[in-house]
């Protein structure tokens, strides 16, 4: 199997499945004659033209309310918003329109488009190329939210958010764009939406993660070992529907559970698994569930390596919730 | 470059200077109507303007006129049943009955629209069924959208009615996607989209056009200016002298009309049509009417606007007008009135009477349909709800 990098894996999933259906369309800023400012659709325009990869005018509500037409007329669009800190001004056709479709048209209108866009910091990009949004968009219901940490997963859950029947956001962790390389199945597979992975087997603590952050898990992890403490990381995948049997699976064993995410700590994804953990598994706690996140404070430029939750910042939490 | 509109027909206001422009508030003046780029076809004296009458079979005539009356009797139905309890609200269109049904006409079976949430007779005009309609407004559970939606948010797909939502305008952007993605299939086909004059501030309005205008989508924009956003004069929407000039700016021709004169609504509405259908993208049609009641039932005009305003635009009345037209042509008679009145008000009993003696929707229904099929976390929900305690009167 070829090596590829998240990038080329992401390429490789949007060129595949639009070879196999024709529906399949993709919208945004720059995607089409320079391949988006990641490349991540580099070629596409080539070889499908400006028919199905269609550079827009600049506009995030007027990208994702056309593709939300294109849906009801059958299309499968997959547009891409730049950067995810740039798609609040299509978040009333997210949340309000695209979100409930199916519901309030009793399921006469369901609406399916794939929302691609870079999520999280890393890349010395400031508060406008950096955040991580996940939270305000499983806060609000119909949505699935994907977010893969590695080019396997990312192909394979790429081609499963397309053929979902629901809408889906599909952030991709930028700051590990071309960092994570593996081996990429060059055929069609899928990775099911709604199901978790044990990146690290442990028995002593779990770490719930995703993205790029599991990298940072793994490594504190190791270190966390070296120091006789058995790590188990859990890479969620998909953020909404989570894995609710994984997680509770993984806590039952450990008794103690850490959950790392880039977005600020109030309200974030961490804090709702926290509490389905007590709803779900209270009495096998053997440590209060502890969160390791970025701050309550819009995502700093300079310090952005103080503000991400990295591994010297896991390994403690872990260290403390182990030996509680 | 100033894109290529034909003004010949219209002599649109684009070519005039700022100073022969309607001062902004004039739209809600009905002698605005008279100005010389809005198109009319009812000329006083019950005669038809012969280089803009679009020429509909007296037959169609009549059946436009009868849904006319009856939108209006429904809507004053719907008001009293609203009053007496029976539906949560209503949201009407008294006066503004030419711009919805004339527009909606002269679209093809096989065209869309994509409704704001005041063109109900643009569904009914299309077929959808009465019983349907009052499904939905009693939310009971024969309602298509499973009583999720307060009333007045009707869908109807086989009749090609997208799914009405409240925000302004976010249905604008949809509609051009829409009809961009029939023209990536090479479909031929046009898609009507309506809003109020207060659309015009929103997002989505001009995302909407500016997107139409680049890809030449083939939309209809159809602007009911009815001089009122709630409580908000035109004047408060802006500063331009007209709505249809903003489309101007977006490359997108665009043309006033008399929206309280159905043939002219429908031949500037055909002529959009046509040029969609040439390849030649979108129109946006201003259609200057007049908001004769409140915004819906939840809104009381007096506290805002003087009663002496609308005498003016009584004068004006859609369906006056047209029936002053169908009269000296014997199509009209004291006793057509009373005939569709008859005949919708035996409808009309009938399908409240089963609306409302529907139960509500299933306890379960509300978990279906956020997802194709219910995550976990949503059946947990709904089986928790199941086992609890009833609210009173469930």
């Amino acid at each position: 199997m070829p090596q590829m990098n998240m990038v080329q894996a992401i390429n490789d999933a949007l060129r595949l499945e639009m070879r196999r259906d024709s529906r399949v369309v993709i919208l945004g800023e720059d995607v089409g004659k320079v391949g988006g400012v990641f490349r991540v659709t580099a070629g596409l325009f080539d070889e499908f033209g400006d028919d199905r990869v269609i550079d827009t005018p600049l506009s995030e509500g007027g990208i994702i309310g056309a593709a939300i037409g294109m849906a009801l007329y059958g299309l499968v669009p997959v547009p891409e918003i730049q950067f995810s800190d740039f798609i609040f001004p299509a978040y009333d056709q997210i949340v309000s329109e695209l979100a409930k479709y199916r519901y309030r048209s009793g399921g006469e209108y369901p609406a399916k488009i794939v929302i691609r866009t870079p999520v999280g910091g890393g890349i010395r990009g400031g508060h406008y190329h950096s955040q991580s949004p996940e939270s305000l968009f499983i806060h609000v219901a119909g949505l699935k939210v994907v977010c893969p940490s590695n080019p396997a997963d990312a192909k394979g859950l790429l081609l499963a958010s397309i053929r979902d029947p629901d809408p889906v956001l599909f952030f991709e962790p930028k700051r590990i764009y071309r960092a994570a390389k593996g081996e990429v199945d060059e055929g069609d597979y899928t990775v099911p939406i709604g199901k978790a992975a044990i990146a690290r087997d442990g028995k002593d603590v779990t770490v719930i993660a995703w993205g790029a952050m599991l990298y940072e898990c793994l490594e504190a992890a190791n270190q966390a070992a070296e120091q006789g403490v058995d790590v188990e990381v859990l890479d969620l995948r998909t953020l909404w529907p989570l894995d609710i049997e994984a997680i509770v699976a993984s806590v039952k064993k450990t008794g103690r559970v850490v959950v790392v995410h880039e977005a600020p700590k109030t309200c974030g994804l961490g804090g709702e698994i926290v509490a389905l953990i007590n709803e779900k598994a209270f009495l096998h706690l053997e440590a209060p569930p502890a969160r390791v996140t970025g701050f309550d404070t819009p995502f700093p430029y300079t310090l952005e390596n103080e503000y991400l939750p990295l591994a010297h910042r896991i390994l403690p939490t872990l260290l403390e919730t182990a030996r509680y | 470059m100033r894109p290529a509109i034909d003004t010949s027909a219209y002599g649109i206001h684009a070519s005039s200077t700022a100073s022969e422009r309607p001062a902004p508030s004039a739209a809600r003046n009905p002698h605005d109507t008279e100005a010389p780029d809005v198109v009319k076809v009812l000329r006083e004296g019950d005669t038809l303007d012969p280089t803009t009458d679009p020429r509909v079979a007296p037959a169609d005539v009549l059946r436009l006129y009868t849904a006319m009356v009856r939108l209006r009797l429904i809507d004053e139905r719907l008001t009293a049943l609203q009053r007496q309890g029976r539906v949560g609200f209503h949201i009407g269109s008294l006066g503004e009955e030419a711009s919805i049904l004339g527009s909606a006409f002269a679209m093809r079976d096989k065209d869309w629209i994509f409704p704001c949430y005041r063109e109900l007779g643009a569904a009914l005009l299309r077929g959808m069924p009465l019983q349907r309609y009052l499904d939905h407004m009693f939310g009971n559970e024969n309602d298509p959208a499973k009583g999720r939606q307060m009333p007045d948010h009707y869908s109807w797909k086989a009749g090609h009615i997208a799914s009405v939502s409240s925000p302004i305008g976010t249905q604008i952007t949809q509609a051009v996607g829409f009809a961009w993605g029939a023209k990536i299939k090479r479909d031929e086909l046009a898609v009507l989209a309506y809003f109020g004059d207060g659309a015009t501030s929103s997002n989505e309005f001009h995302n909407g056009l500016n997107f139409a205008g680049v890809f030449k989508a083939p939309v209809v924009f159809l602007c009911r200016n009815n001089g009122w956003a709630i409580s908000v004069p035109t004047e408060r929407q802006t500063g331009s002298a007209t709505f249809a000039e903003k489309g101007i700016a977006y490359g997108i021709p665009s043309v006033r009309v008399d929206g309280n004169d159905i043939l002219a609504v429908i031949k500037v509405t055909q002529d959009a049509v046509a040029r969609a259908a040439r390849g030649e993208g979108p129109t946006l049609i201003e259609a200057l009417t007049y908001r004769m009641s409140g915004h819906s039932t939840s809104d009381d005009p007096r506290a805002y606007r003087p009663e002496a305003g609308l005498e003016a635009w009584k004068e004006l009345d859609p369906i006056a007008r047209l029936r002053r037209h169908l009269a000296p042509q014997k199509l009209w008679t004291e006793a057509t009135d009373a005939a569709i009145e008859a005949e919708l008000e035996a409808e009309l009993k009938a399908a409240i009477a089963v609306a409302e003696a529907t139960r509500a929707p299933s306890l379960d229904s509300m978990f279906d349909d956020v997802f194709a099929t219910p995550p976990w976390h949503l059946v947990e929900q709904r089986e928790a709800l199941k086992k609890g305690p009833r609210p009173k009167g469930h």
